[in-house]
């Protein structure tokens, strides 16, 4: 600005005046091409409201299109790995191969939306839902048994679902009170290799309750969960014998389980999610670290 | 006679906050209502006191309360970067989130205490302050309303204390910068029209022809931050003696509603109102003109107009509509030069000056400010459109472009306003020392150029670690591995906020010492017109 003859409004405050510049013509300039811009933009895009709806822009352009368009377009790119994985034995699907990788990826994905509810975001479980991490399985660690119970289900309406039923060992009055808190101690005797009334939950019991209850187990229980109580993978019966505990290894859970029973469901997702899907959580969930 | 209306109505409402706080629904609540029965008892008994004195009337400039809050952003202000600078420690290192400090002190509490005390308590301070300093000096007239001014300011540090005190504890409506709950809105409210009242009785009292440009901006602050206070603050209480209420737009209406807020509270409140602070201040310091009365006038009517159109920017790619996205984006655009006639307006006021960058660096920190300004305006509207957004949103991108606008321009100007008006409030001939000054200016500029770039660097780094696919289209990254990946750029910020503090800090003693030591000037100002 060389201009110094520049007059001032003539105004003062306080001591300050203002020059009457114009406006810097770059700054109009850039100012008239944003606004030259902004105008076409909105013709463009989707921009001015009405009444009932706003002007969708004469390029068509949505942000739901654009999503639509990138999962058409991921899904064209997978489509025949995809096709392979909905075929494919999933006991011959191997580590490292392209469809694998795309079904434990997938299946993160579908565990995400369809499991973590009841398994937890993480397969930790929760009560009543089983811990997908260890190495404790009621229907079978391996992949192919695995990818049945995700396809059909456990306890559901389906004639495919895995089912057993533990029988009300109190409500229906099938033992008389004293059986029960003997077959109680006995149970969790089980989860106690000291032998000292603690088992390895914590979970305390009376010592002489349990060695009479040796009897009424072997009658009752045994036929399920073993004569040595390390549970039946065919008929989805725990072992008894560990730390884990799907309800809960203390005395009045246990009580519980043995009086009313118990009945956990999971529903049949063959008739929900695609054959793909079904096998990629089942890839998913054998590569968590508990996949026998 | 007004005392004894005053006493009544005091006496009244600590009968009626003591009650509240007895019957109060949680401890928060009981909590508030005891600060504010404390506030009026300590109001009723100096009231009291005071009744009957024979108050001579009053002359000149009312300065009082501009001393006072000069004070209070200076306090303020370091609490707000220390508050500030923890936090980013606990970012980098969160076993800083100690236990014991659980349900108090952890980030998710401190966070909104350092925000709302950079913006609210020091800024807004610092507002309050500048604006009744230059509304009276540039109108000629004292501040109207006689005691008004104090009661704006101790209502509006009252309301500081509560939103304090109440993030604190968990009291919290969950819309940022617009945290606490309805009755600290109530009060924000009446407090806020009481400060409209005085700044606009004064304008009318003027007794200059016309209103200086600095005094438009101001007044725009003030309305439009009431206007915007008032509709997203809507919340129906669940109890008049509880601390909770239920907002009364929901879903993406009370999302939009919130950052027509958020946008605008940045727009009017850290925009215009710091711009009328530049207005006044850099010329004075500068003894030279405005550079262009036209385009202050231009650039005026246009921001104030564009600006409250561009707060859906923040809604990009969420339940928003479409067109609401494109029209925030396109008006944030068209904003670019609007705000770029401030900095334009403020720089060019220097032409025939600039060698006074060499030897004052109060200049140099109000130029660097305005600097800062026209950097974070360019900035912000690249970052509304929305191809840059869908890179940058929800990374600390957001985050660096706050603070280079919040320290750089807010902060900076500030710190060049407290120096200038400190000397001239108490009466001294000159600073205390130019070197510390100096000193502030780097500390300050070292730690906002630690700070932007760092948070450039993880801010693009998280976007695109976000969006990295592989070849089959999953996601590659998991969030924790861009939080682990971010680390050493987080201790960088901090350490930008040691130093920003550190000038801070620096600022504050050579301010107390500007006071103690430095000597006093002779005649003192008196309000006429200075024609």
């Amino acid at each position: 600005m060389s201009k110094k003859e520049v007059e001032t409004t003539g105004h003062s405050w306080d001591g300050i005046e203002e020059l009457n510049n114009p406006l810097p013509r770059w700054w109009l300039l850039v100012w008239y091409a944003c606004i030259l811009w902004g105008i076409a933009y909105t013709v463009a895009m989707p921009a001015w409201p009405g009444i009932k709806s706003a002007t969708a822009g004469v390029l068509g352009w949505s942000t739901r299109a654009e999503v639509a368009e990138k999962i058409a377009s991921f899904e064209e790119m997978n489509a025949a790995v995809n096709a392979e994985l909905a075929a494919a034995d999933v006991t011959m699907i191997k580590p490292g191969s392209d469809v694998h990788s795309y079904g434990v990826n997938m299946g993160a994905a579908v565990f995400r939306a369809n499991c973590s509810q009841c398994h937890g975001s993480g397969a930790a479980g929760n009560f009543g839902y089983p811990n997908l991490l260890d190495n404790d399985w009621l229907w079978g660690g391996t992949i192919d048994e695995v990818a049945y119970t995700i396809q059909h289900g456990v306890r559901n309406e389906t004639d495919e679902a895995r089912y057993s039923e533990m029988p009300k060992f109190g409500a229906d009055e099938l033992l008389t009170d004293e059986e029960i808190d003997q077959a109680v101690a006995f149970a969790m005797s089980l989860s106690d290799p000291e032998g000292d009334g603690t088992n390895l939950v914590g979970g305390t019991y009376d010592v002489e309750l349990a060695a009479a209850g040796a009897e009424v187990f072997e009658y009752n229980c045994a036929s399920c969960h073993g004569e040595d109580g390390t549970g039946d993978i065919y008929q989805g019966a725990p072992d008894l014998t560990d730390a884990i505990w799907l309800y809960g290894g203390d005395h009045d859970t246990v009580y519980d389980t043995v009086f009313n029973a118990r009945f956990g469901v999971m529903p049949a997702w063959g008739q929900r999610l695609t054959q793909a899907e079904v096998n990629a959580a089942a890839l998913y969930v054998h590569q968590l670290g508990g996949g026998q | 006679m007004w005392n004894y209306i005053k006493l009544a109505v005091l006496g009244v409402a600590v009968i009626l906050f003591g009650l509240a706080a007895n019957y109060g629904r949680d401890f928060a609540y009981q909590v508030h209502a005891l600060i504010f029965m404390a506030a009026a008892a300590i109001t009723f008994i100096y009231t009291l006191r005071t009744t009957g004195d024979v108050k001579p009337k009053p002359e000149g400039y009312f300065d009082g309360v501009v001393r006072a809050g000069v004070i209070a952003t200076a306090a303020w202000g370091v609490v707000g970067f220390l508050a500030g600078t923890y936090i980013a420690f606990q970012l980098a290192f969160p076993q800083l989130n100690f236990e014991f400090l659980q349900g108090y002190g952890n980030f998710g509490r401190l966070r909104p205490l350092h925000t709302s005390a950079v913006i609210f308590a020091f800024g807004g301070n610092a507002l309050i302050a500048t604006s009744f300093y230059v509304v009276q000096r540039t109108s000629a007239a004292r501040l109207w309303g006689g005691g008004l001014g104090w009661f704006v300011f101790w209502g509006y540090n009252l309301f500081i204390v509560l939103a304090a005190t109440g993030y604190l504890m968990g009291v919290t409506q969950s819309k940022e910068y617009a945290e606490p709950e309805w009755y600290i809105d109530l009060w924000l409210t009446i407090v806020w029209v009481a400060y409209l009242v005085a700044f606009m009785g004064t304008i009318f009292m003027r007794k200059e022809k016309h209103i200086y440009v600095a005094n438009w901006f101001y007044l725009s602050f003030i309305i439009t931050i009431a206007m915007l206070h008032i509709v997203n603050n809507l919340a129906i209480p669940i109890s008049i003696l509880g601390s909770r209420s239920v907002m009364v737009m929901s879903g993406v209406q009370d999302a939009m509603t919130q950052w027509w807020y958020g946008h605008n509270a940045v727009g009017f409140f850290l925009t215009a109102g710091f711009l009328g602070m530049m207005y006044y201040f850099v010329p004075k310091q500068a003894e030279r003109p405005v550079f262009s009365y036209k385009l202050s006038i231009i650039h005026f009517w246009a921001l104030i107009f564009i600006y409250i159109w561009a707060g859906p920017h923040h809604l990009h790619y969420t339940a928003l509509p479409d067109w609401a996205s494109t029209l925030g984006m396109v008006f944030s655009v068209i904003l670019w030069m609007p705000s770029w006639g401030g900095m334009i307006n403020g720089l060019m006021t220097l032409s025939g000056a600039w060698d006074k960058l060499r030897t004052d660096p109060v200049i140099r920190m109000m130029v660097i400010s305005v600097g800062f300004y026209g950097m974070s305006t360019f900035e912000g509207p690249m970052m509304s459109i929305r191809a840059v957004n869908s890179l940058s949103h929800y990374t600390d991108w957001t985050i660096g472009h706050v603070h280079s606008g919040a320290l750089g321009w807010n902060g900076m100007i500030t710190f060049g306003a407290l120096y200038y008006l400190v000397p001239a409030l108490w009466n001294r001939q000159r600073l205390y020392s130019l070197g510390l000054v100096s000193w502030h200016f780097w500390l300050a500029t070292i730690g906002i150029v630690l700070y932007a770039a760092s948070m450039w660097v993880t801010g693009i780094m998280e976007g695109l670690m976000w969006r990295e696919v592989d070849s089959q289209g999953f996601l590659v990254n998991a969030f924790a591995d861009t939080v682990s990946a971010k680390h050493p750029m987080y201790v960088v910020r901090a350490l930008g906020g040691v130093l920003y503090l550190t000038g801070a800090i620096i600022m504050c003693y050579n301010l107390v010492m500007t006071v103690r030591r430095s000597p006093v000037k002779a005649d003192v100002a008196a309000a006429v017109p200075a024609e």
